[in-house]
């Protein structure tokens, strides 16, 4: 039986269930606020927005492989243009594009359009350092990570701080293929 | 009638999450269960080492006399496998229906901690339903 082909982010991003977008910015403001409080110190906040991003992405990805029918991509570059034009579309309905690739195809850049996170935020001056969607570097980290690849994912631009646009550098740092059980020493 | 014998899940490290089975053949007791699932986890990857062209996915089907076993892994390394009667048509249709249920009831459930053995009620029943429907399409034909 031949496999089902992969489905485009927008047919996927159709056919599941929507929550009101204002309602989900609203529910994420509300975290940000909640850890700015709890821990009060910005760099502990963005920490601890990464790490949970890290319990999101190690589940969110079977999600995505169920849901898109991917086949296993075959070089990095692969990688991202999935995570940009399918994984962003179906996740948060925003179209996103790879740009800025370096000499090895290791590093790479995403830059999102828009932002559904962000609608309606301003940040004050006490809270310059934060990394208000902190929370994508780690969705990202987390997924890639269950697909055997240990990456480093950080901020370029982020235009709650007065960039142009919101971009994301993924970097790949090594790929983990999985032990196999005979080599192990018993 | 073509019929289930049992169903396996086993995380990414070759531990058995789940099992259920079917029917009044076949049944194991839990270390047998787990024995067996390690077992499938490292043939599953010795037999991707054999094979003469890179990039195997590993075993899908295994053929014997008197069973088939359909296997199916995610690209995260966990895989499902059914164990049924030989000659039973989709399989593979409905191993990738209990990925998907796998994805919805078990992951999102945000007290379901990674990797460990799956205690949700709402995968249960979901996957009741999923296996009583194939059984009623297939006895439909």
């Amino acid at each position: 039986m031949p496999p089902a082909a992969p489905r485009s982010g927008d047919a996927i991003f159709a056919s599941v269930e929507r929550v009101n977008a204002e309602l989900f910015t609203l529910t994420y403001g509300a975290i940000v606020r909640q850890l700015l409080t709890d821990l009060e110190e910005v760099e502990e906040v963005n920490k601890q927005l990464d790490q949970m991003g890290y319990n999101i992405g190690i589940r969110l990805i079977d999600e995505f492989l169920a849901k898109s029918n991917v086949s296993r991509c075959v070089d990095f570059k692969e990688t991202a243009e999935m995570i940009a034009k399918v994984g962003f579309k179906m996740f948060l309905g925003v179209t996103a594009s790879v740009m800025n690739w370096d000499a090895d195809g290791t590093c790479c850049s995403i830059v999102l359009e828009d932002n559904p996170l962000v609608d309606f935020v301003e940040l004050p001056d006490t809270c310059q350092g934060l990394y208000y969607c902190n929370i994508l570097s780690g969705v990202i980290r987390g997924a890639l990570e269950m697909v055997a690849m240990k990456t480093e994912v950080t901020w370029i631009r982020d235009m709650l701080r007065g960039d142009d646009a919101y971009e994301l550098q993924v970097k790949l740092l090594k790929q983990v293929p999985e032990e196999y059980p005979y080599k192990d020493d018993e | 009638m073509a019929a289930i014998y049992s169903l396996y899940i086993i995380n990414n490290s070759g531990g058995l999450i789940f099992y259920k089975d079917y029917g009044s053949k076949g049944r194991m007791d839990t270390n047998d269960s787990l024995r067996v699932a390690s077992l499938w986890h490292s043939m599953h990857a010795i037999l991707q080492q054999l094979s003469p062209i890179n990039g195997c996915s590993g075993i899908e089907l295994l053929e014997a006399d008197t069973f088939d076993l359909h296997c199916f892994q995610s690209l995260t390394g966990t895989k499902f496998f059914v164990v049924c009667e030989t000659g039973t048509q989709h399989m593979e249709a409905l191993l990738k229906v209990i990925y998907e249920l796998y994805t919805d009831y078990v992951l999102k459930n945000p007290f379901y901690e990674m990797e460990m053995p799956i205690r949700c009620e709402l995968f249960d029943i979901n996957l009741t339903q999923a296996i009583q429907k194939d059984r009623v399409a297939l006895l439909g034909r």
